[in-house]
Order: structure tokens, then C-alpha cells, then sequence
């Protein structure tokens, strides 16, 4: 597979994105209140007054927060700052109550940083982390209710956000799409944000820009609010060729912020473009800089659990996994966990190949997630023993598998009910072999006659006879004891 | 250095406030003379000094992460200059 | 009856203690006096009913024993402190009718101990000005008058409405707040005791911000065993405002033993301004010469940075402002004016709901914010301002108190230094650096103009010790016997 390039008239174009990620830290109160975080309640209902910016109302630093920022700063390898500041953003806007929006912005808590992203093609590339800071969110303004007014849920405001900026290191929509699942894997595994883009925890903004391979930057346009890997993707997508189709006439890019239709596939400026931003970022004088011991973070660096990458590299060397099954066993922490209980004392290459063959498949056709799996890591672990010690053959266990996905059982307890052993005593598969040769002597003839084609059909007449519990391999060895003397 | 007519609607755009035309004149003037006035701090020596962030030297306290009583709405809706359905209302707004 | 309007708050303790009158009788007797009073419209608000409930609840403590510091002590709040349900409103236009459904920490730490509210003091509009004329509901009158003409004067300001309150015997003491110099001046200007503790020994949290690296809670008494009494009921470590600073609270009572000997007075020679009328220079020569009578040592010393407080105050405090103001956007209370789209709401909410002064100021601070500016003004003047308490911090190795005038005039009419800004800004060259350096700072009544007006000497202290800042301030008090009344109570208004 070979590098991602632009087609234009004159020639080929490279895409330079860089993308900023706003995740929604875990926690049960919100940045600097304790209005709680939770997801869907009724409008204006989980509001502080210091949400509100009621007159006279302070903000103070949720410890939570500040420890879940370090945790994830630590998970991106990034520089961990003791000092930092938050300051103020100043614009109007009806959902930001006080006028600002309390920010990190010289001085924010975590610095450069890195992470390793998977590619399709198996190949992996590193992306550059500028700075983690930590940030409030705004409230929702809903333009939709009435035709003539906008209507403000306060809900929102002053959630805890951490903004997530990567170097503009991005250069496919493709390796746009592996950085922001590995970022939600990353901050999955260690429970700083629930990744949940659907109710908004996880949104990314992306900065775009093309230029001729190797060239200097180009001018960059920022497109906001994309809420799926998918939309990210097709933005991208859509707004470089927009931008190569500028340049290929010799226009220019205009420095401004766009919004995604997804509904269109396409990418529009906003029309509020024209009034240049002027932020006026000033450190919050109702808080004082946050300082931090270097022990502490020490002890939550300690305190970290093992990251995907390293998780993969275990499963490789440890359960013998090819390195794809590796990547397709850690993306998520709670496959991982399931897998690792499964291969538990097994063989980790047949658990592998039943988690993402069988269960994934049947997780996939209804709709579950892993969490909500029918079968159990222990009661898979259970029914891949039994194929280990040959009580099931291949073709039996995957009846089994679904019958403990439809009804939850335990594999022995299936296998006993139902008489499902697999035969391996070579007595009783070798009366079934000699009464499907001397049922068939036309078919012995043709064997003997030369047409060795017939051994695959001879197993296949002793496993019906069997009703599958002999053993094929026992069955072809008789076989071709029987047929060839 | 002079706050001129673009400047003071400039500020005022920024900081949201309606400046009538007739006003402008003299808020420059006004403007101009007290910036002139604070201008004399280029004549400190600055080179090295560490801007002040805050005049108590203690540490920002932290909050633990427990969830408090939210606001019961009808208080927080109820000197709002228009509200429906719980809901703040404002004029349109055209992203 | 009238005298139970000249006690003091600790003679009126001991009188309630004694049952020598009830705490209604008191309460009610200043409301007599706010009702007689109102020509000098320093109050905005009126909450006579509730002073009358809770000098009932005061009394049944009393009789129960269980009084608080300030039980059943009539007082007056400023209108920046939020109280639940009770008109709060900063006096400006934008928030006219504001009833908070939260009571500010300083007033609830008041209420706790049995201070009981009657009403709301007037004040400059968002405690920006020095005369207490920029209130949406008028200017404040001092109950001071000059010999040579018989004109209105202004109280000071920004805390004008409370410092006229206590010179006018309205209320036994008042709170106000004090960003650079707003308890200070309005107190010298009026004769009285001023307070401003140091940034973090009282809650912000209710307190309607103006600059909030400035913006400091403390008390207006007519003497400083008042002022000591007031501050040990408002002052306390809040949780809720992360610039409080979590010390013990002193008996400051307790810290007032009249000793001053060995006390080391620093006098700042920056403070000695060209053009200074004479009567400030030797009133506070005088104060020099008291306590070096009294077995202080005097010693002179530099503050090399003090000419440039002023200028520093005035990007600072702007800047902090235009961001904190930012919340009156006729969203979710006060004032909204409607006619056409969002940013016409915002632009017009804002224009009518802001005064002069303060649109001036959120201006100034917009611009110090901006875009290429910044560095130029906003983070030079926070440079400077680091100087500026490094100054305070070496003068403090040496001595024990600075010693200076509050204020470089007395108080003047209304109408005077009206029409140029930066005249009225030099109000609080005394003040501003103190407030700069996040200092403990009193002012003292200590002599009269030759016009007849009262002056004031300030007293600026090391951090966190308002105790020996006061206990200095008492030995002036003593030492000074301030006893004119003002004109408006001897009839003479
Ligand atoms: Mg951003
Ligand atoms: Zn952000």
C-alpha cells in the first residue's frame, strides 16, 4: 500500500492534518463545580450556580479531574508539566455563561508527547502529542426549536474536557482514523474518558491542509465538531480535494473554521468567519496555578495499568499470536480482558482463534458487545478445553458454541446432555469404518481402481454414521489401513 | 501609539457594547489618555522578573469528586429574561 | 433614645449582654435613623422588616446566652455582597432587581455570629470610582461639610454608602469591599475606621467580582476595636473560593493590648508626592511624631515602585473587569434589551446596563487584553506588580507597619474631578499599592482639614497580621482622640 496522494491536474498533493480531541474526563462532578456529569438528564437541571455564572460565583479545581489529566498524559508518554495555569478565553457566546471559557493555554498540565498507530496495511507510525490541557465545556445550544430564537442547556457547561492536540503529523484519512482509535483505546484502558462519541464524550476537531510532497505547509482550514471516526474521515477527505481543487487554479486557501455536513459529505464555512477571534487569554485570577508533586505523579506513572501496545507485544510473545490477532485482541481493554481469561492455562492461539472467530462472529450477527457476550470467558475457556482434548471435534464445538450463545450453558454439561463426545476410541470408529466399507463395495472398487479422490467421501460416510463424535483423523488412518491392503 | 475611531469599535465589538457614533471621539480621547497615562510602566526594568499570578502564595485547593445538589431549576430559570420549557431563550443564533 | 445610635458596636455588646436595652430597641433606633437619614441615600435597599426578625431571633439568644460575636448588632452591607432574596445589584443598571438565591459567605459568617442587616449600602457601580458617584441609584452623601461652603460632598468610594452610614450613626458598622482602596479612602473621607485584610483572609465567594486579584471583604467601624470585633466574625477559610487562604482566624480583640513600644514604623519616602496639600503632609507628620513620642522606632524607608502602582492598578484591575463583567449579557438575569439579532441583544443589554465608568474600564481592559497588546500592558503591569510587592517585601524585613496618608485630599463636592478620569484615579495613589501587594492596609481618622473635614492616616501591614495592624491603628485612634462628630449629626446640615 502506498502513501496517500491527491490527484490534481498538475500533479500529486499530500494532505497535513493535525487533529485536536476533546475528551470528556470520567468523573462524577464537574470541572469546577459539583453539578453532576451525568449523560441525558432533563435541561437545565444539572447546574451549579457557578456554572450558571451567577454573580459572585467561584470555581474550584475537581482533584479528579487533575489526576485523570496526569494519568492520560502519562498513557501518551507526554511531559508531565508541575506547573500549570488555566487561563481565561474570553468570547460571548449564549451557552458560555461567564463570558469565558476556563482553559489551559501557556501553560497547560501536560506537554509533547507520542503515540504509535496501527495502520491497515500493518504498519505502524508514530504521531506527535503537543500538549494534553484540561478545560471546561460549554452548554448545548439548540437551534432547532424555534424558528426564531435558540434555545440554552446549561447541562454541559463546565464538564471536564481534556483537549488532546497532536502535531500535524497526520497525512490520510486513514492514519486519522487509527490516531483517534488508538487515543480512544489508550484512554479506554485507563479509564480517563469513556471514548463514547455518540453522547459527545470523545469530538475532534481537525486542522487540514495540502501541499506537493515534501513542500512547506500549506494554509489550513479547521473543521469542527466531527463526532465519528467515519465523519472524520470523510471530511478529510472531501477537504483536501476541495483545497487541491483551489489551488489547482491557482486560488488561495482562506484561514478559517468549517463545519462537516455529514448529511452532504461536505465541509462549509461558517458563516460567522468574518468576526476575527480575539481571545484575550489572561490566567484566571479566581484560581491559583496548579502544582504538583513529582512523587505523586511518579506513583500514578506506577500505578498505570499495561497499555495496548505493551499488551500487544505480550500477546505475542506469551500466547504465540501473529501480530494482527494481537492488534485485533487489544484495541479494546474489555476484549483483551475477556481474551486473556479465555487463554488462561490454554493454549493461546486456539483461544485466540475462537474469540475472534466464533464469539466475534456471533457478537457481530447480534449486535453485543463483548461485555454483554452470552458466553463467559470461563464457560469459552471451558468449551476450548474440550477441543484441546480432542472431546469435540471442530465441527461439534462450533455446534456447541452455539448452543451456549443461545442458551448460556456450560460446554460439558451441553457435550454430557446431548451426547456429543467426540469417539476417539479406535475400536468403535474401526466397527463403523468396516460397516461403511462393506455397505459400499462399488465404492471400495473405484478406491482400489485408483481413484484416491474417495478417501475424503469414506471419512465423510464414518463421520455421518458417527453423527460427528468420531474423530477424523482416527477415522482416516483406519480408513487407509482398511482400504489398502 | 492613538486609539483611533476603528479602534474604539473594534474594542467595542469585542467587549459587546453598542457605542453610539457621537460617542466615539471622546472615547478615544478618553481612552488615549489614560493609556498614555499607563504607559509610563515602559520605563520599569522588567527583564527577568516573573509576572505575578497571584498575590497569596498557597496552592490551588482541589476538590474531591463528589456530587453536590444541582441548582433546582425553576431558581436558576427564574430571573432569566426569557425562558421556555426550561429552556434559556435567546435570539437566533446562525452558525 | 438617641444615644443608642453613638455607642460603639463593643459598648453596644456590653449594653446588650447587660439587658440594658434589647437588641430590637437598638435595631430600631437605627432604623429611625436610616428612615431620617435618607437624603444621603446610602442605602439602596431597605430591609427593615427583616433587621426587625432578626433582632427578635438576637434577643432570644441573648436571653438564651447563646449570642454570637456581633449578636444583635445593626449593620449595613454593600451592595456587591450577594444576599438570598434580598436586592443585590452591585448598584448598577444591569442588575436592577437581582435577588440572589445565595447568600454571600462574608454576610452568612456575619449572620452566624448575630449581625443583624438593615439594608443594602449604596456604592459605586460595580465598586468602580472613588466618590460614589457612579451607583444607578444615585450619588451618596457625606454627612461632612465644609466650613468655607456649605456644598454637598461626596463620601469616597467605592464603600461610599457604607462609610456614610457609619459617619451618619445609621448603622453601628457596615462592610464593603476594597479593590484599590475602595474601605480606605471613603473612610477617611468620612472620619471613620476602614479596613482591608489581606487578599485571602476573607471569602470572595457571593462577593460580585470586580477584579478578583484585588477585590478584598472588610469592615467600616467608627473605631478599630469595632473593626477588630467585625473582622473576627467575616473572616474564615471558604472552600468554595480557591483564593481564600486556609489559616486560623486570631482573636483579633485580643491582639489590640495597646502596646506599641519597640514597634518599628516605617515611613515610605515615595509617598511624599510633589504638589501634596500641606495638611495631609502634616497630618502625617504628626502621626509620625506620636509614635515616636511613644517609644516607636521610625525609620525611613524606599519603595522604589510606588509611583508606578497607579498605572499598573489601572491595566490590572480593567482587565481583570472586562472578563469578569462578561456575564451580563442578558442571558440568564438582569437587565436584556431586545431589537435584533444575538450580538444587537448583547450590544445593547451592555451598552444600557453598564455606566460610563464602567464601560470606560471594560474597554480599557478589552484593549490591554487584545491581541498584540498584551504582553505591552497586561503581563508588563503584572511584572511590575511582582516589583511592586517585592518592595513591600523588603520594607517588611526592617519594620513592622508603614505609616502614610490614606488619601491625598479630604473629601471634595459632588461635580468636582468629575470630568477627567485620571484626576479622580489619584484618589488612590495611597491605597492602590498596598491592594497591589495584596496587603493588609487601615485607615484611621486622625485630624481635621483646615476646612474642617476629617483625614485620615493608613497603616499598611505585613500579611496576615491585621492583629498587630490593628493593635498600631489603635494606638493612632488613642493617641489622635478623633471626636468631632459631623455636621450632619450636630445639625449643622
Ligand atoms: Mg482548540
Ligand atoms: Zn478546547
Amino acid at each position: 500500500m502506498g502513501v496517500y496522494r491527491i490527484e490534481g491536474e498538475s500533479g500529486e498533493w499530500e494532505m497535513v492534518v493535525g487533529l485536536e480531541i476533546h475528551a470528556q474526563v470520567v468523573s462524577k462532578a464537574k470541572l469546577f463545580s459539583s453539578a453532576p456529569t451525568e449523560f441525558g438528564a432533563k435541561a437545565n437541571t444539572q447546574v451549579a450556580l457557578v456554572d450558571a455564572a451567577m454573580p459572585g460565583m467561584l470555581p474550584v479545581i475537581n482533584g479528579e479531574c487533575v489526576r485523570q489529566a496526569v494519568r492520560t498524559g502519562l498513557a501518551l508518554a507526554a511531559e508531565i508539566n508541575l506547573h500549570s495555569v488555566f487561563d481565561r478565553k474570553n468570547y460571548f457566546y449564549p451557552d458560555l455563561p461567564p463570558g469565558y471559557q476556563i482553559s489551559q493555554y501557556s501553560q497547560p498540565i501536560v506537554g509533547e508527547g507520542k503515540i504509535e498507530i496501527n495502520l491497515e496495511n500493518g504498519e505502524t507510525r508514530e504521531i506527535g502529542i503537543t500538549r494534553l490541557h484540561l478545560e471546561m465545556d460549554a452548554g448545548k445550544s439548540i437551534h432547532d426549536m424555534r424558528p426564531d430564537a435558540t434555545f440554552v442547556d446549561l447541562n454541559r457547561a463546565g464538564v471536564a474536557l481534556m483537549e488532546i492536540v497532536s502535531e500535524p503529523d497526520i497525512r490520510s484519512p486513514g492514519e486519522a482514523g487509527a490516531y483517534i482509535r488508538k487515543i480512544r483505546s489508550i484512554l479506554r484502558y485507563i479509564g480517563s474518558c469513556d471514548g463514547n462519541m455518540e453522547q459527545g464524550s470523545l469530538r475532534c476537531d481537525a486542522n487540514v491542509s495540502v501541499r506537493r510532497p515534501g513542500e512547506e505547509f500549506g494554509t489550513r482550514c479547521e473543521i469542527k465538531n466531527l463526532n465519528s471516526v467515519r465523519f472524520v474521515m470523510k471530511a478529510l477527505e472531501y477537504e483536501a480535494i476541495r483545497q487541491v481543487e483551489i489551488l489547482e487554479v491557482g486560488g488561495k486557501i482562506d484561514q478559517e473554521t468549517r463545519l462537516f455536513d455529514s448529511g452532504k459529505g461536505e465541509t462549509r464555512s461558517m458563516r460567522s468567519k468574518e468576526e476575527a477571534h480575539d481571545y484575550r487569554y489572561f490566567p484566571d485570577p479566581d484560581l491559583l496555578p496548579v502544582d504538583l508533586e513529582a512523587d505523586w505523579v511518579e506513583e500514578l506513572k506506577r500505578e498505570l495499568p499495561e497499555l495496548p501496545d505493551a499488551k500487544k507485544e505480550r500477546f505475542i510473545d506469551v500466547y504465540g499470536l501473529s501480530v494482527e490477532e494481537a492488534g485485533v485482541l487489544v484495541a479494546e481493554k474489555e476484549i483483551a480482558e475477556y481474551f486473556e481469561a479465555v487463554a488462561d492455562g490454554r493454549d493461546g492461539k486456539l483461544a485466540a482463534n475462537w474469540v475472534t472467530g466464533e464469539l466475534f462472529g456471533a457478537l457481530n450477527a447480534t449486535g453485543l458487545d463483548i461485555t454483554a457476550s452470552p458466553v463467559s470467558a470461563l464457560s469459552l475457556g471451558g468449551l476450548v478445553d474440550r477441543v484441546a482434548d480432542k472431546t469435540l471435534s471442530r465441527r461439534i464445538a462450533k455446534e456447541v458454541f452455539e448452543i451456549m450463545f443461545d442458551t448460556g450453558g456450560e460446554a460439558d454439561s451441553i457435550i454430557k446432555d446431548r451426547g456429543l463426545k467426540q469417539v476417539t476410541d479406535t475400536g468403535a470408529i474401526e466397527a463403523v469404518v468396516e460397516q461403511v466399507i462393506s455397505d459400499n463395495p462399488g465404492k471400495v472398487a473405484e478406491y482400489k481402481g485408483g481413484k484416491d479422490k474417495l478417501m475424503g467421501w469414506f471419512v465423510g460416510q464414518v463421520m455421518k454414521a458417527s453423527q460427528g463424535k468420531a474423530n477424523p483423523q482416527i477415522a482416516n488412518e483406519i480408513l487407509s489401513q482398511k482400504l489398502n491392503v | 501609539m492613538a486609539i483611533d475611531k476603528a479602534t474604539v469599535l473594534r474594542i467595542a465589538k469585542l467587549a459587546r457594547i453598542e457605542i453610539e457614533d457621537e460617542a466615539t471621539d471622546g472615547l478615544a480621547d478618553e481612552l488615549n489618555a489614560i493609556l498614555t497615562w499607563v504607559e509610563q510602566l515602559s520605563d520599569v526594568d522588567t527583564e527577568d522578573i516573573v509576572p505575578m499570578t497571584s498575590v497569596v502564595a498557597v496552592k490551588a485547593p482541589q476538590r474531591t469528586d463528589n456530587v453536590g445538589e444541582a441548582t433546582p431549576r425553576d431558581e436558576l430559570l427564574a430571573d432569566a429574561p426569557e425562558e421556555e420549557d426550561g429552556f434559556f431563550v435567546v435570539p437566533k443564533v446562525i452558525e | 433614645m438617641s444615644a443608642l445610635t453613638d455607642l460603639t458596636i463593643a459598648q453596644s455588646r456590653i449594653g446588650l449582654e447587660k439587658r440594658e436595652f434589647s437588641a430590637r430597641e437598638l435595631t430600631d433606633a437605627h432604623i429611625r435613623a436610616c428612615e431620617d437619614a435618607r437624603e444621603l441615600n446610602t442605602l439602596v435597599a431597605e430591609t427593615f422588616d427583616h433587621a426587625l426578625e432578626r433582632a427578635d431571633a438576637a434577643d432570644k439568644r441573648l436571653a438564651a446566652g447563646e449570642d454570637g460575636l456581633l449578636e444583635g448588632v445593626p449593620i449595613a452591607v454593600k451592595d456587591l455582597y450577594c444576599t438570598q432574596g434580598i436586592h443585590s445589584t452591585a448598584c448598577s443598571r444591569i442588575l436592577d432587581g437581582f435577588e440572589p438565591p445565595y447568600e454571600s459567605t462574608v454576610t452568612e459568617n456575619l449572620w452566624r455570629q448575630g449581625a443583624v442587616m438593615l439594608g443594602k449600602a449604596n456604592m459605586d457601580e460595580f465598586a468602580m470610582g472613588s466618590a460614589n458617584v457612579t451607583s444607578y441609584y444615585g450619588n451618596v452623601i457625606n454627612p461632612w461639610r465644609r466650613r468655607s461652603d456649605n456644598k454637598p460632598l461626596v463620601p469616597g468610594g467605592s464603600s461610599g454608602g457604607s462609610a456614610s452610614a457609619v459617619a451618619a450613626h445609621l448603622a453601628l458598622g457596615a462592610i464593603g469591599t476594597d479593590t484599590g482602596g475602595s474601605i480606605r479612602q471613603p473612610a477617611a473621607f468620612c472620619g471613620i475606621v476602614g479596613l482591608k485584610p489581606t487578599y485571602g483572609r476573607c471569602s470572595r465567594w457571593g462577593m460580585i467580582a470586580f477584579a478578583s486579584s484585588l477585590d478584598q471583604a472588610g469592615p467600616l467601624t467608627r473605631t478599630v476595636e469595632d473593626a477588630a470585633l467585625m473582622l473576627s466574625a467575616m473572616a474564615g477559610y471558604d472552600p468554595k473560593d480557591s483564593t481564600s487562604v486556609n489559616l486560623q482566624v486570631p482573636d483579633y480583640r485580643a491582639a489590640l493590648t495597646g502596646d506599641i513600644n519597640g514597634l518599628r514604623v516605617g515611613i515610605p519616602a515615595e509617598y511624599r508626592l510633589d504638589g501634596m496639600p500641606a495638611e495631609i503632609d502634616t497630618l502625617w507628620r504628626q502621626g509620625v511624631d506620636w509614635y515616636r513620642d511613644a517609644g516607636a522606632e521610625i525609620i525611613d524607608i524606599s519603595l522604589p515602585h510606588t509611583k508606578y502602582s497607579l498605572p499598573t492598578y489601572y491595566i490590572v484591575a480593567p482587565a481583570e473587569c472586562s472578563s469578569n463583567l462578561a456575564r451580563y449579557d442578558g442571558v440568564r438575569y438582569g437587565l436584556r434589551e431586545t431589537g435584533g439579532d444575538l450580538t444587537h441583544m448583547y450590544e445593547k443589554t451592555r451598552a444600557k446596563g453598564f455606566g460610563a465608568e464602567v464601560q470606560r474600564r471594560i474597554m480599557i481592559g478589552t484593549y490591554v487584553l487584545s491581541a498584540g497588546y498584551y504582553d505591552a500592558y497586561y503581563l508588563k503591569a503584572q511584572k511590575v506588580r511582582t516589583l511592586i510587592a517585592r518592595d513591600f517585601e523588603q520594607a517588611f524585613a526592617k519594620v513592622d507597619v508603614l505609616l502614610t496618608p490614606t488619601a491625598p485630599s479630604a473629601a471634595f463636592a459632588i461635580g468636582e474631578k468629575m470630568d477627567d478620569p485620571i484626576a479622580m484615579y489619584l484618589n488612590d495613589i495611597f491605597t492602590v499599592p498596598a491592594s497591589l501587594a495584596g496587603l493588609p492596609g487601615i485607615s484611621v481618622p486622625t485630624g481635621l482639614s483646615e476646612d474642617g473635614l476629617p483625614l485620615g492616616l493608613q497603616l499598611i501591614g505585613r500579611p496576615f497580621e491585621e492583629g498587630a495592624l490593628m493593635n498600631a491603628a489603635q494606638f493612632l485612634e488613642t493617641v489622635a482622640q478623633f471626636t468631632v462628630r459631623p455636621p450632619y449629626l450636630t445639625g449643622g446640615v
